[in-house]
């Protein structure tokens, strides 16, 4: 089964990344513009077959590792 | 003082620490690795030093965090030992969850190698009996993750409780401005656990122990920690 874990930063959290891509983007004249978040994306690979298996097995890995809870949400799709 | 020095894959400043501790304490540190799972009998301070662990891959430190060492220096920390996290280890530390907050990417975007001046907050912990409050040192640092972040209410406990231990300042004292190298939260440089025990820092005063490389100012801190246990 595949699944994609998506890893943003929570809104009120400062990035610097983001905000520089955004200025990136007005220099290259790409218009309206209002805002940019960077973030990542996961692309996971599951053994099993199970939908609510593979959902826990990704909160888990979101809260063990992938996410940094303190300043980032994460969002699991299947 | 019995120290040990963490190393993971990527760490480049454990041979600076290393030096440091063995000039404060007359003993060489145990030099462990990560995929141990204890530390010595008998170790007082645990160190995890500066560099670029497994690099930097997902967050600075995140991985570093969960290794298999990190639930001995859990245990080490929980049981009131001392644990010292410069730079990447101070990154580690808070992904491991035994310092609140974060280190996200410095304000400006740049990586910042150069002298810094630090305030040391307070002059009654393990970490630097041999400052004096409100001292200002200077050491070094070399980071692109050092802007230290946190939700208010952990930002207010952290000053509410006295838990700041340095913050960047210029060569008078002056705290902030200018002198915050990367846009930390109220100019926080390091801090402290709740008990006092572990310490996080960005700055490296183990590069500054010798006159021949620029100042002393860094010796402070590892004579205090010599003298605490």
């Amino acid at each position: 089964m595949k699944a994609r874990v998506v890893v943003t930063l929570k809104s009120g959290v400062l990035d610097p990344q983001g905000k520089a891509i955004e200025g990136a983007l007005k220099s290259l004249g790409v218009e309206g513009v209002a805002s940019v978040r960077q973030g990542k994306v996961f692309d996971v690979e599951l053994a099993g077959a199970d939908a609510t298996a593979a959902k826990a097995q990704l909160q888990a890995a979101c809260e063990k590792l992938l996410a940094n809870t303190v300043i980032e949400n994460y969002q699991i799709d299947l | 003082m019995k120290a040990a020095v963490v190393v993971f894959p990527g760490s480049n400043r454990e041979g600076d620490m290393a030096r440091a501790l063995t000039q404060a304490t007359g003993r060489q540190p145990s030099m462990l690795w990560h995929a141990d799972h204890e530390l010595p009998a008998g170790t007082d301070l645990v160190v995890l030093p500066g560099g670029f662990s497994y690099g930097d891959y997902l967050r600075c430190g995140a991985i570093a965090g969960r290794a298999a060492i990190m639930d001995a220096v859990r245990a080490h920390a929980a049981r009131g030992g001392l644990v010292l996290g410069v730079c990447n280890g101070f990154q580690i530390l808070c992904e491991s969850g035994l310092l609140p907050g974060v280190l996200m990417r410095n304000a400006n975007l740049r990586f910042v190698c150069r002298m810094q001046h630090l305030k040391v907050e307070r002059n009654d912990t393990a970490f630097t009996r041999q400052y004096a409050k409100g001292q200002t040192i200077e050491v070094c640092i070399a980071h692109g993750e050092g802007n230290y972040e946190a939700d208010d209410p952990t930002i207010d406990r952290l000053e509410g409780e006295g838990l700041v231990a340095f913050r960047y300042c210029d060569s008078a004292g002056n705290v902030g401005g200018e002198a915050n190298p990367n846009g930390s939260r109220n100019d926080i440089a390091g801090i402290y656990s709740e008990g006092r025990n572990v310490l996080g820092l960005m700055p490296h005063p183990e590069n500054l122990i010798d006159a021949l490389v620029g100042g002393t100012d860094g010796r402070g801190l590892f004579e205090s920690l010599a003298s605490a246990a």
